[in-house]
């Protein structure tokens, strides 16, 4: 093998040169909720110095407070994961009309393949809905350099840019060469008041939405001559368009042929993409889900393939592109008959919290969950949880139910998803006269992305101390009296399934914290 | 020469297959390759099935190893090393841990293993995981030392991984899993090529 003799870069994950690239670019304000894959990006960014960052209570709060901060003047840098999006939707389309003056970049983190979500949602079709750009990086380098390139290119036309990555670019890890922040904002500090531009009634909005489809034509026309959009000259009868992850697995499989590479992937340039077209015999377009590029390129008449060889279920890998296009390539890999059980996720031998699912199980409510470690409780041994579609839905698909008729149900949250969108819930039981048992399973952190502090913790981000919501306080201001709300110890079971019993049979709005600190938490505090 | 090392490390949620890693691939940039890394981590930290797919050669593309391709297979679990064999073929050299982890919803471990990976692989080195923790300074460092097996399989400098052990490793650990490094390199475990 040949080694070069270069200065040794250093190993990043996608995330990490995300964080790294917002740093360079001179971003002053983080703001996001955890989520997998984006965790990480908040969490490396916070060592960075001179950068504001916060976990905020959710997605919509996060792109909020970020879109203030830039109408003030600050870069900002927004994260979450794909579903993070569809709760920060109505600020970010309408922050598309307004424009948000100092660079704002949102990183949608997408998860084809599920490996730690609840759908496999596109979300490069929000770029499209909402008319804005989004960049693609392809590895860490580009996660980077596509970061600081997306703050200019905010900037430059006064509009959010969406930065997508998927799990194979979030958590895979290559070489990244460093680079000193500058400070390249074309804006200067400060809010600078204009009604027309950022009070969206109506009579403003018009204006503003004709403002918005010049800034998106314009990309559209610098799209066409973007260096991060690439004609890449090669051999062979088939010619490829592709962009982020699925570019890498084109490249493995097929290193001499000719590849469009998008950097940019809304919009796509289409004098480009056409004369791409000429140079090659047979255009295929490779991307993970939906067909998103390939129905743009063929609503132009250009004939293209891409689903027809390729699902829009799961992820791509090398092999499943080598496999679909040439197939007489592939080497035949080792198979067994000997069966080996499998390894599904399971709440940790000791979670404080696994009682109270067996005691849910022998009591056999009907059990509305929501999204956390907890919703393993779904699975066996536990087979204690009856939904779970969304954050902070387990409250409020509980009503829903009674409304229809159901008495035997319990709604069960943890303390991350309670302040991300369980209290909204609370007060709207409460409002509409229903009568829930709502459990809050608290482990003072949210444990599955990995342990990130919440308004239930008495921690920040960046470890200073903070507010730990008064669920008492919380249960008196809804109309919950003392005989209706309790904190039990979760490691006393006996008492966990008093509470349950007695508080479900009051028969009326009820409040349960069933506390028990995460035991990962707990080793993790002892080290310190 | 476009020649590509593929390596894939597996294992269980909390085995420290991450970190391990993370060595192997910092070590090749190291060693002045390109090198990539491609992990899932999220829900598999609860005891689920880990992988980490490691590559390097003079230019990589995918952080994923295409399927059929693996040049070594290092499990550090026992009957992890048959979940993946997906990604193996005739060219990959096996190292497996003999660590016998017990899923949690099932009363038995599967039976004839180490056999069938035998049958399977033509080339399989087996560690057994007491004598090795014993022989490095003990369970901690068990990764570093094999890493040091894998590190005779894929000849970089010694002071590529020195670096990436003395920068990767926990704060003043990193004498220690040198040293485990060195054990790993100078054991003999039972090999069948």
């Amino acid at each position: 093998m040949k080694k070069k003799n270069i200065d040794i870069p250093i190993l990043m994950s996608g995330n990490e040169a995300i964080a790294r690239g917002a740093y360079e670019a001179g971003v002053r304000a983080g703001t996001g909720y955890p989520g997998t894959p984006s965790t990480e990006i908040l969490e490396a960014l916070v060592s960075y110095p001179d950068v504001y960052t916060e976990w905020s209570v959710n997605e919509k709060v996060a792109l909020e407070v970020g879109v203030g901060a830039a109408l003030a003047g600050a870069r900002s840098l927004i994260t979450m994961k794909h579903v993070g999006i569809n709760v920060a939707a109505d600020i970010l389309f309408t922050s598309a009309y307004t424009g948000i003056k100092a660079g704002l970049v949102v990183v949608s983190a997408d998860d084809p393949a599920l490996h730690s979500s609840q759908d496999e949602q596109d979300n490069r079709h929000y770029a499209r809905a909402a008319k804005l750009p989004m960049l693609e990086p392809a590895d860490s380098m580009e996660a980077k350099e596509y970061t600081k390139f997306a703050f200019d290119l905010s900037e430059r036309f006064d509009i959010p840019v969406m930065l997508r990555t998927t799990t194979r670019i979030a958590h895979s890890s290559s070489a990244v060469s460093l680079m000193e922040p500058v400070k390249t904002s074309r804006v200067s500090g400060g809010f600078e008041r204009n009604r027309t531009k950022y009070v969206m009634i109506p009579l403003h909005a018009g204006p503003r939405h004709i403002d918005l489809e010049r800034r998106i034509s314009e990309i559209a026309e610098l799209a066409e001559t973007l260096e991060i959009n690439r004609i890449e000259h090669g051999k062979g009868s088939m010619g490829f368009i592709t962009a982020g992850i699925c570019y890498q697995y084109v490249r493995e499989i097929f290193p001499e042929a000719p590849i469009l590479k998008l950097g940019l992937v809304h919009p796509i340039p289409e004098r480009l993409i056409r004369e791409f077209n000429k140079q090659v015999d047979h255009l295929i377009v490779v991307e993970e889900l939906d067909p998103f590029l390939e129905d743009q390129i063929k609503a132009w008449g250009i004939k293209a393939e891409g689903k027809k060889y390729f699902s829009n279920i799961g992820e791509l890998s090398p092999g499943k592109i080598r496999d679909a296009l040439i197939p007489e390539t592939a080497p035949a890999p080792f198979s067994s008959t000997l069966k080996i059980p499998p390894r599904p996720p399971a709440l940790c031998p000791g979670c404080p919290h696994r009682t109270v699912f067996k005691i849910l199980n022998k009591l056999g409510y009907i059990v509305s969950g929501d999204i956390g470690c907890y919703t393993l409780g779904a699975l066996p041994p536990f087979s204690a949880m009856d939904t779970q579609l969304n954050m902070g839905g387990s409250i409020t698909i509980g009503q829903g139910m009674e409304i229809a008729g159901e008495k035997n149900v319990v709604a069960v949250i943890g303390d991350s998803t309670f302040a991300h969108s369980g209290i909204t819930g609370l007060l709207n039981a409460a409002y509409n006269g229903r009568n829930e048992l709502i459990i809050v399973l608290d482990n003072e952190t949210t444990a599955m992305t990995g342990l990130q502090p919440n308004p239930l913790s008495g921690e920040r981000l960046n470890g200073e101390p903070a507010i730990k919501l008064d669920y008492r306080k919380l249960a008196e201001a809804v109309g919950i009296t003392d005989e209706r709300f309790r904190t039990v110890n979760a490691y006393k079971p006996d008492d966990v399934e008093k509470a349950i019993i007695e508080l479900k049979n009051t028969g009326k709005l009820a409040l349960l914290v069933i506390e028990g600190p995460c035991l990962i938490l707990q080793r993790k505090k002892k080290k310190k | 020469m476009k020649t590509i090392k593929n390596i894939l490390m597996v294992g269980i949620g909390g085995q420290g297959i991450i970190l391990a890693s993370d060595l192997l691939t910092q070590t090749a940039l190291n060693a002045g390759f390109d090198a990539k890394k491609s992990e899932i981590h999220g829900m598999s930290q609860r005891g689920g099935s880990v992988f980490s797919h490691i590559r390097f050669g003079s230019k990589i593309y995918s952080p994923v190893i295409p399927e059929g391709m693996a040049n070594v297979l290092v499990a550090l679990e026992e009957m992890e090393a048959l979940r993946w064999l997906q990604y193996c073929g005739n060219q990959t050299e096996l190292i497996v841990c003999q660590s016998r982890l017990r899923p949690a919803n099932e009363s038995e471990y599967p039976a004839g293993v180490a056999e069938e990976l035998k049958r399977i692989f033509k080339s399989v080195r087996i560690l057994d995981p007491t004598g090795l923790a014993e022989g490095c300074g003990g369970q901690k460092f068990m990764n570093t030392a094999i890493l040091g097996v894998v590190a005779n399989i894929l000849d970089f400098p010694e002071t590529a991984w020195k670096d990436s052990i003395e920068k990767l490793t926990p704060k003043g650990t990193a004498a220690k899993n040198w040293d485990a490094f060195l054990a790993g390199k100078n054991w003999s475990g039972e090999q069948s090529t």
